[in-house]
């Protein structure tokens, strides 16, 4: 530090903040309203094969891919061999 | 017809209990009747800002799980007597607070007092979402620094969500109380200004209460900072805040700091 940068001024942060909130908080209230999105999902879903047949609440998986254009929402179930459909 | 507050902000030490105390003294000196209830369940501080911490004998808990009726557990203040404290309990788990027991005490107090404000714990578990279950309007206490905000974001996103309104389907009024500000730190951009914060939350301004030694020499006392000295500067913006809370609509005004000649020849330098 020399006497003359006692005099400057420094360049101000508040900007950079700002800038930094819009971009994590764009992507934060994206990422959780969708989190809620899938579980909720994955409830529902749940719900409609119970009715049907008995399957492992941990063989249930919702998973959503967000991309630019179109998102994806992927649904897994997997059921026991001896599992009969009925109807 | 009484109304539910929640003081909420997720992030710690940005101003809850002391907004609690200074709006819900600010709120009593009306005539309306208010009780503040701190829900900070082990980590009690709203009985130390209202200087009644030597009178707690029953707390929130006790009346929860029924060992001691509301009105045992009241403290009235000594200064103002449509003001009264539900203090939090220091010793026992917040895992003692139940959804049920809340839900009553919370009806009882409706019946007996016109605002209830609930003083929130930081975090995002049982007892924040327990003290911002039933309200009718929240407040979220915002300090004009990057963690700050995006605690009070993601605050915001859970009352839309995990409020009895919300899951009624009602909607429940959020206010942006903007505590700690230094207009000057945010004139020469080194704080986020107002509009910035506003901007990025997008919730509507209940006050801007200035960074002030004031708060501190109130809490100091066990004086709410409204009661202290009523001309200081957050004394004003917390009472306006308070008229803003009951429907008026007063211009917001950047509060600054009264000083005497030499604060104003040397506040550059200090600030």
């Amino acid at each position: 530090m020399n006497i003359f940068s006692l005099f400057q001024r420094q360049p101000s942060t508040a900007p950079a903040a700002r800038e930094r909130l819009q971009v994590l908080l764009a992507h934060e209230r994206a990422e959780i309203g969708q989190s809620d999105l899938v579980a909720v999902l994955r409830e529902e879903i749940l719900a409609v094969i119970a009715k049907h047949v008995s399957v492992d609440r941990d063989k249930v998986k919702v998973k959503m891919d967000k991309g630019d254009a179109v998102s994806t929402l992927a649904v897994d179930i997997e059921f026991p061999a001896a599992t009969r459909l009925a109807h | 017809m009484s109304t539910v507050v929640v003081v909420t902000s997720g992030k710690g030490g940005v101003g809850k209990t002391t907004s609690t105390a200074a709006l819900g003294a600010a709120i009593a000196q009306t005539g309306e009747s208010v009780c503040v209830v701190d829900f900070d369940v082990g980590l009690r501080n709203l009985d130390l800002v209202m200087g009644a911490e030597r009178r707690v004998v029953y707390d929130l808990i006790n009346v929860v799980q029924g060992d001691a009726k509301l009105a045992q557990a009241l403290i009235r203040d000594k200064r103002l007597d449509t003001l009264a404290l539900l203090p939090a309990s220091q010793t026992r788990d917040k895992d003692n607070l139940t959804p049920e027991g809340v839900e009553r005490v919370m009806g009882d107090l409706r019946s007996k007092f016109d605002w209830i404000i609930c003083d929130s714990p930081a975090g995002i578990e049982r007892g924040a979402t327990l003290a911002m279950r039933h309200a009718d309007v929240a407040i979220v206490v915002t300090n004009p620094e990057v963690s700050s905000v995006r605690d009070s974001d993601r605050m915001i996103g859970l009352l839309d969500a995990k409020t009895a309104r919300a899951e009624r389907g009602e909607r429940i009024d959020k206010h942006l109380l903007l505590t700690r500000y230094d207009p000057q730190r945010a004139e020469r951009g080194d704080m986020l200004k107002v509009d910035d914060v506003l901007e990025i939350l997008s919730i509507p301004l209940l006050g801007i209460i200035p960074e002030s030694v004031d708060v501190l020499r109130a809490s100091n006392l066990g004086t709410p900072v409204t009661m202290n000295d009523g001309r200081s500067a957050p004394a004003q913006a917390y009472r306006d805040a308070a008229r803003r809370l009951h429907g008026e609509a007063l211009p917001i005004v950047i509060p600054e700091e009264r000083r005497g000649l030499f604060g104003k020849l040397f506040s550059r330098r200090a600030a």
